[in-house]
């Protein structure tokens, strides 16, 4: 299709105003899906993100549309998350699109979110459509929502669409905005192929499959294309573009967004961010590519079954295609043997990362308490950066220690702001300001560690503002922090993959709440397990499982037996799911328990 | 056919009423009891040649003290029609006290039942109380002293202790009264709260307490040595008896892994290498029965691994124990480890329980095969 007749747009807003409840209307509006197919969120496909409620990953939609004079438009429309943990899925939709339909929930009106996604559109030089949607709400205010419209975000309220998505009110001015408001795709078909890889996926019968949108040239089945970062070549099987499904075309050019297959069977050899040209007539250069996301929180992923280890390589490997912002490397613990330190862009993240494994991979992970990343400057001047415990260096050679900060921005109901004011000193916040946003609506700054953001301070926000806060953050600087490593030891034998690096304000508290925890989550043995949380050979909490005293069943009879046998045959298929440390068998969920101490 | 003699159990799935404490299958619906009498005639036939023969048979529940003799003589004539019952097999019924009386015990040893297990439970009235018992201490020791007289060949009492809060003395008395009429048999049975009765949902809220675990260790040990002194064996975790001759017969194939054919709802029944049961339900299984059915609800056949642990842990729990060969590779270590600690003992190629193991019988077969491990704790804790 010639790139005049093209437009590509992403939905960008704030969690939860209606960004893929709108997609689905324009979805439906051009007659992609059956009423019978239909259900609500229709681009949530993911398991998780069907549970949640929430959007994870970014899709695409290609809309065919016609106009009232008979043209046959394609509207590649790209769902994005709202959530700040996937705002990397949000940089990439943009780097594929001209313009933005940016959502605003007229009964919240603009949030931390709105502003922090108007900003990377506006780096972009996108086209911006303000959509105030839920109007259908009786506590929706248009007008105010306009006003913070020309006020905060400094966009013209005149030009704001007004919309129900849920209704289906004002869904046809919307399509008129797209067609008439940002501008079609610039490149030439005639120009050397350049497409941008903006993401992938592994399919067990086809190899790698690219979703990328095509800047200058055309590729069609049969072309040798090459990859730019790598300079192999392969060989196109086939190309298409996304109609809920996979849709096969003959050729993908200039301006257009879809899909590569090209026998890409090497995991590892895609990239995301990665250009493809074709073999034979390069481009003279690569397209800009990402910026690279720089994760903040890590952890150690091990399987469960160390036997399971070159499958977790492997599903890991195909994963990371998938998820962009999802980095890791080998390491190996005492305690969980061979398996991998994972960085991620927040909590959420992580928990994503993990769900995925187990549901979409089928692996059994044990996962290590989160971390952020710290600078150790060192008595001979040198420093270290470390977001592993189990690399933290001998506590006499510490000259000092900082942390990341971030720049917090609470946006919260008035009735609200003590009550947050009073978390975020909780969290070690300073300088601490707070505006006058609009009436009724305040507007906190602070500055606060990192690590103090990343545990639960989303859920702890929602649950003292009765979901009516919400945050942004970006990081801003590194600061003294008083830190130190708490060691868990099981009858006396460290588990490595337990240690945690903690304020040491928080330690204590962490110390107790570890060893309580493992109580409950480590069964009886025979011989009595003793639990210590230790700052270096200081013990400064413990817990006691006693030994059996006796486990034997009163009555085993002709009835019992089956019963009693299944129930060793279940005891031994758990043995395998539990980690040996020392002669203590520690459960799977034990390290899940011990990770969510915060809760 | 299995060449193997066998054991015949019958359930007779009636009660008066609920016990707490009691997840056996049973019903106090007494007017399924005909449609009952019949299926179980009905469905012994479908076994008809395919057990050689049947040197026990044991009558339990249930209460099957709630048969009349008459019911127990139609039985009893019916199976001995249908199988080989060899003339000296012991037949047990298990019979409440509240149903016993001299009449009754000489019409059923007229019938050739010559064992009778008597549902005491305890001889301490507080504890009838709290067991939801119908009799009483005085009703229970008459029956006993009725049954004894009567001349069986063998009478067993089944007790329960441990209850919550029991003291030593006072189940110290209960066993001083029992055994001054010195039955052949005697079963103590540590109460156990078992899922989905009244007890789990009321009495103690799901987990009991971990000091009363040490209570039950004490009392156990305590129970086995107090038997000991009054010359009775301890030749399984829960069973005592004057002799070996007096063992129960019956119960010994459960832990021998003799075949069994069982017969009623919820009966359970192990041939070669196949274990079955039947439905739990009275009524399900007198319509299945009387429709020319197979009234089973579930088969099995074992692997021989399955075999294997099975004789293993229903082996360590009798005196006899295991045989040693049992175990291919039994870690030398392992064993010194629990001989040092006085659960196990080795003797003559067996590897058995000492009366500390038997309180381990559970956790055992794992510790033995090296799923779960093990190491040296200090004596005393
Ligand atoms: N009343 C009303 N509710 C709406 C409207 N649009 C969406 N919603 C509801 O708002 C909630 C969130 O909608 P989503 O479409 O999942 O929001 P989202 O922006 O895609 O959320 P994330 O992807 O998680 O950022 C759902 O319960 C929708 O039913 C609307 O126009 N009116
Ligand atoms: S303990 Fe005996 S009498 Fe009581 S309900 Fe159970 S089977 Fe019936
Ligand atoms: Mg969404």
């Amino acid at each position: 299709m010639a790139s005049e007749h093209i437009r590509n747009f992403s939905i960008i807003a704030h969690i939860d105003h209606g960004k893929s409840t709108l997609a689905d209307r324009l979805i439906q509006q051009v007659g992609l899906v059956s009423a019978r197919d239909f259900r609500e969120q229709l681009l949530d496909t993911m398991e998780i993100e069907r549970e949640r409620g929430i959007t994870i990953k970014s899709q695409t939609v290609n809309l065919p549309y016609r106009t009232a004079d008979g043209h046959l438009l394609e509207l590649n429309l790209i769902d994005t998350p709202g959530h700040v943990d996937f705002s990397y899925e949000v940089s990439r939709a943009l780097a594929c699109c001209e313009g933005v339909l940016l959502v605003i929930d007229a009964s919240q009106g603009v949030q931390a979110q709105t502003l922090a996604c108007l900003y990377r559109a506006m780096e972009h030089d996108l086209a911006i459509i303000p959509v105030i949607n839920k109007i259908d709400l009786p506590t929706a205010n248009i007008e105010r929502t306009k006003e913070q419209i020309e006020q905060e975000l400094a966009l013209e309220s005149g030009r704001a669409l007004l919309c129900s998505a849920k209704e289906t009110i004002g869904i046809n001015e919307i399509f008129q905005a797209i067609i008439q408001r940002i501008p079609p795709p610039s490149g030439s078909p005639d120009k050397p192929l350049t497409a941008l890889i903006f993401d992938a996926q592994h399919d067990p019968f086809r190899g790698v499959i690219v979703s990328v949108r095509v800047f200058d040239g055309e590729v069609r089945a049969g072309d040798e294309i090459m990859l730019m970062s790598t300079g192999k070549v392969h060989l196109v099987e086939e190309v298409g573009i996304f109609r809920l499904k996979r849709e096969s075309r003959p050729v993908l050019s200039s301006g257009s967004v879809g899909y590569i297959i090209a026998g890409l069977k090497e995991v590892s050899e895609t990239r995301i961010g990665d250009t493809i040209t074709q073999a034979h007539q390069p481009a003279p250069v690569p397209l800009p590519g990402f910026r690279e996301m720089k994760p903040v929180v890590f952890c150690s992923l091990y399987p469960v079954s160390s036997e399971d280890y070159p499958a977790l390589a492997d599903a890991l490997a195909k994963y990371v295609l998938n998820d962009a912002a999802f980095v890791y490397q080998k390491e190996s613990s005492a305690a969980l043997g061979q398996g991998f330190r994972c960085g991620f862009l927040g909590l959420l993240h992580l928990e994503v990362v993990q769900e995925r494994l187990q549901r979409e991979y089928n692996q059994s992970i044990i996962l290590t308490v989160p971390s952020v990343r710290y600078r150790f400057l060192l008595q001979d001047g040198s420093s270290v950066l470390v977001d592993n415990p189990s690399h933290y260096p001998d506590p006499a050679k510490i000259k000092q220690v900082e942390e990341p900060y971030v720049r917090l921005t609470v946006f919260t109901p008035e009735r609200y702001l003590g009550a947050v004011i009073k978390l975020c000193l909780e969290r070690r916040a300073v300088e601490l300001k707070h505006n006058f946003l609009r009436p009724g609506q305040r507007e906190i700054f602070c500055q606060l560690p990192l690590a103090e953001v990343i545990f639960d301070f989303h859920d702890r926000l929602k649950s003292i503002t009765q979901g009516y806060g919400s945050f942004d953050y970006e990081l801003s600087d590194s600061r003294l922090a008083e830190v130190v490593k708490l060691d868990v030891l099981v009858n006396g034998e460290r588990v490595d993959a337990l240690s945690i690096i903690v304020h040491r304000q928080n330690a204590y508290r962490r110390a107790v709440k570890i060893c309580e925890k493992l109580k409950q989550e480590i069964p009886r043995h025979q011989f009595p397990v003793v639990i210590q949380a230790a700052i270096g050979s200081r013990v400064i909490a413990r817990s006691h499982i006693p030994a059996f005293r006796k486990d034997v069943t009163a009555k085993c009879y002709g009835g019992d037996v089956t019963r009693k046998r299944k129930l060793l045959e279940k005891q031994k298929e758990g043995k395998k799911k539990m980690k040996m440390v020392g002669s203590v068998m520690i459960p799977q969920k034990a390290f899940v328990a011990a990770m969510k101490i915060e809760e | 056919m299995n060449r193997k003699t066998a054991g015949l159990y019958i359930h007779v799935p009636f009660c008066r009423r609920k016990c707490p404490y009691c997840d056996f299958f049973s019903i106090p619906e007494l007017t399924l009891l005909p449609a009952w009498l019949q299926a179980v005639c009905r469905e012994a036939k479908y076994y008809q040649g395919k057990f050689k023969c049947f040197n026990t048979v044991y009558f339990g529940g249930g209460t099957p003290s709630l048969l009349s003799p008459s019911n127990l003589d139609f039985l009893l004539e019916n199976l001995r029609r249908i199988f080989l019952i060899t003339p000296e097999a012991e037949i047990t019924l298990e019979m409440n006290p509240e149903d016993v009386s001299r009449e009754k015990l000489r019409k059923l040893q007229g019938l050739g039942i010559n064992r009778i297990s008597l549902g005491l439970q305890s001889l301490d009235d507080e504890a009838l109380t709290f067991l939801g018992r119908r009799h009483t201490a005085f009703q229970a020791e008459k029956a006993l002293g009725q049954a004894l007289e009567a001349g069986f060949s063998s009478v067993s009492v089944d007790l329960i202790y441990g209850l919550p809060g029991q003291k030593k003395q006072r189940w110290e008395k209960v066993l001083s009264r029992v055994a001054a009429s010195r039955p052949h048999h005697v079963s103590c049975y540590l109460l156990t709260i078992k899922e989905g009765t009244f007890f789990a949902r009321k009495i103690l809220n799901g987990q009991p307490p971990l000091f009363w675990e040490k209570v039950q260790r004490d009392l156990f040990l305590f129970t086995s040595r107090w038997w000991k002194n009054q010359g009775y064996l301890h030749y399984e975790v829960s069973n005592f008896a004057v002799s070996s001759k007096h063992r129960c017969a019956h119960n010994l194939k459960y832990w021998q892994r003799q075949p069994y054919l069982g017969l009623g709802p919820s009966a359970h029944s192990f041939s070669q290498n196949k274990r079955w049961w039947n439905v739990s339900s009275v009524k399900e299984y007198c319509r299945l029965v009387s429709s020319g059915f197979h009234p089973v609800a579930e088969r099995e056949r074992l692997e021989p691994a399955q075999e294997k642990l099975e004789t293993l842990f229903l082996g360590l729990r009798t005196a006899d124990g295991v045989s040693l060969a049992l175990f291919s590779n039994l870690p030398e270590d392992k064993k010194t480890l629990l001989e040092k600690q006085g659960l196990v003992k080795t003797r003559d190629d067996r590897l058995f329980c000492t009366e500390q193991g038997f309180l381990f019988t559970d956790a055992l077969p794992l510790w033995l095969t090296g799923d779960f491990p093990l190491k040296v704790v200090a004596k005393g804790r």
